[in-house]
């Protein structure tokens, strides 16, 4: 289970990201964040983020149309 | 007493490897058209999500961005009456380089990006102004088209000029003009 769960539902580029960098903030180092998007953009973008952020993506997949991705804060 | 001195200055570098120098990142908005304005701002707050220091300088129609709705004409010249007659601007007034047909077009898209839960231009600059990024509107352009500070929205910062901004952007890792 995640530390904070972020729902980006709905949301298009960039909203996804803006908010993952929101949730992230307030974690600490190796706190984990569940990000739930709908936009098909976020899968590149959410580990571009998190690559050049220093974080790393646990998890990812994709269930009913929805992706979500499991960082943890570097 | 040596031992308090070394602990003083780990915290201090601690501090200091907390609060390294950001990168920077620099968009030009030399256009005032809704086509324009969108990717300016999602490309800066996406920045500012990549943990970016992010300045925004607004200079010719880009200044219409950052006009408030209810400026009104501006200017003392007849010539920049007319041009903000025909040029509102306005967060919420944009307009499309293309497609426009008298804002139909401009409605259309609106709509659409409405629809589809695409942030607006309004959004963005209120998120851009929350997240820190700093708008600088270019002091020159603005004595030009007779625009002064009360006619353009909050939460600007200072008018600047191309000088700072090629300060700017010497130090910057991203520099654009869109």
């Amino acid at each position: 289970m995640a530390d904070k769960v972020v729902d980006a539902r709905g949301l298009q580029c960039p909203m996804p990201v803006i908010k993952v960098a929101q949730g992230i903030g307030e974690l600490i180092s190796g706190q984990t964040l569940e990000l739930i998007a709908s936009d098909n953009g976020a899968l590149s973008d959410i580990p571009a983020w998190s690559k050049d952020m220093g974080h790393s993506l646990k998890e990812s997949f994709t269930t009913d149309g929805e992706h979500h991705f499991v960082i943890e804060k570097g | 007493m040596s031992t308090t001195s070394d602990a003083e200055a780990a915290v201090e570098a601690a501090a200091q490897s907390e609060t390294p120098q950001k990168e920077k990142m620099v968009l030009i908005a030399a256009s005032g058209d809704l086509d324009k304005a969108w990717p300016v701002l999602i490309l800066a707050t996406t920045g500012a999500a990549y943990g970016m220091d992010v300045t925004v300088f607004f200079t010719f129609w880009g200044l219409g961005i950052l006009k408030r709705p209810d400026a009104g004409i501006t200017g003392d010249d007849y010539r920049q009456k007319l041009m903000s007659l025909f040029k509102k601007g306005s967060p919420d007034g944009l307009q499309l380089s293309t497609m426009n047909f008298g804002g139909l077009g401009s409605k259309f898209m609106k709509d659409l990006a409405d629809d589809k839960k695409v942030a607006s231009v309004q959004e963005l600059l209120e998120l851009a102004i929350g997240m820190g990024i700093k708008l600088w509107p270019c002091q020159m352009t603005m004595d030009l088209m007779g625009l002064d500070r009360s006619q353009m929205i909050d939460g600007l910062d200072e008018p600047a000029g191309a000088g700072s901004a090629i300060s700017l952007m010497k130090e910057a890792s991203i520099s654009l003009f869109i």
